[in-house]
């Protein structure tokens, strides 16, 4: 309680962050919340799930590109996005922006994000549908776990789906 | 605001506990805040991430993300989060006597 007698709430001290979507706009967000929580001394862990599998992909990581089409806040018509080159351009684009801004591409911004000490982890129900094994991850993944072992994982602290 | 004394000086801090005014700051107070806040002793790593983020700090008007802390103070991302286990952004910036860095990386 503080001098104005209001309850403070409490501090987030550790959050789990799901990654579910493999288009650039897709796998930002959930980055830069696990990777801000580590800098505030939070403790945080990643999981991978369906497309998000592509973020932590040892051969798709450096070619995560911006959907172009099927979105509105692109202000690109869907005709024109779907034009061949279309979504190259646009993450082409992004990425120097973000370069500016001093955001690291995705790979080094998954191995900076496991310097810091955030847990990493794969969804086995995804990497069984993919056809996918732990040698496909880029080394930074620790495990391969069902969704089980994620609320184990979880327990005690916020679960935030993106 | 509130104030706190620190090596026998009275200092101004903000509500989460940084120096309202860096220089103010000394390494006798990076020392006891270090020892408040679990770190035992400032080793000389401690003291180049300190001092980095200090230079940057007057240098900039902010003090540096945990990236830069990593590609120019000559200290790893990985060594950042063990020399400051409360994150390194936060924890080394309020020990160094800054503002909180701004910044999401």
């Amino acid at each position: 309680m503080d001098d104005t007698g209001k309850i403070s709430p409490e501090k987030i001290t550790k959050v789990s962050i799901i990654i579910s979507k493999g288009s650039l706009e897709g796998i930002y967000p959930g980055l830069i919340m696990a990777n801000g929580a580590r800098a505030e001394g939070m403790e945080a862990n990643l999981f991978f799930t369906f497309f998000g599998l592509d973020a932590i992909h040892a051969k798709r990581i450096d070619h995560i590109k911006v959907a172009t089409v099927g979105n509105p806040a692109m202000h690109i018509p869907t005709l024109i996005g779907s034009l061949p080159g279309m979504s190259a351009l646009a993450t082409h684009m992004m990425n120097k922006t973000m370069d500016k801004l001093d955001i690291p591409p995705i790979g080094e911004f998954i191995e900076m994000i496991g310097d810091t000490g955030c847990g990493m982890y794969a969804c086995k129900a995804s990497v069984d549908m993919f056809k996918l094994t732990k040698a496909d991850f880029v080394p930074q993944v620790q495990d391969i776990i069902t969704v089980g072992d994620f609320y184990d994982l979880a327990a005690g602290g916020q679960i935030i789906f993106t | 605001m509130s104030t706190a004394t620190m090596a026998g000086v009275e200092v101004r801090l903000n509500d989460e506990g940084f120096f309202e005014d860096p220089n103010q700051w000394t390494e006798a107070m990076a020392v006891e805040m270090a020892t408040a806040d679990g770190i035992d002793t400032l080793t000389d790593q401690h003291w180049t991430v300190l001092k980095f983020m200090r230079k940057e700090f007057f240098e900039k008007g902010t003090g540096p993300t945990v990236r830069l802390l990593g590609k120019t103070s000559g200290v790893s991302v990985k060594d950042l989060y063990l020399l400051f286990p409360k994150g390194p952004a936060k924890m080394a910036a309020r020990i160094a006597g800054i503002p909180k860095p701004k910044g999401c990386i």
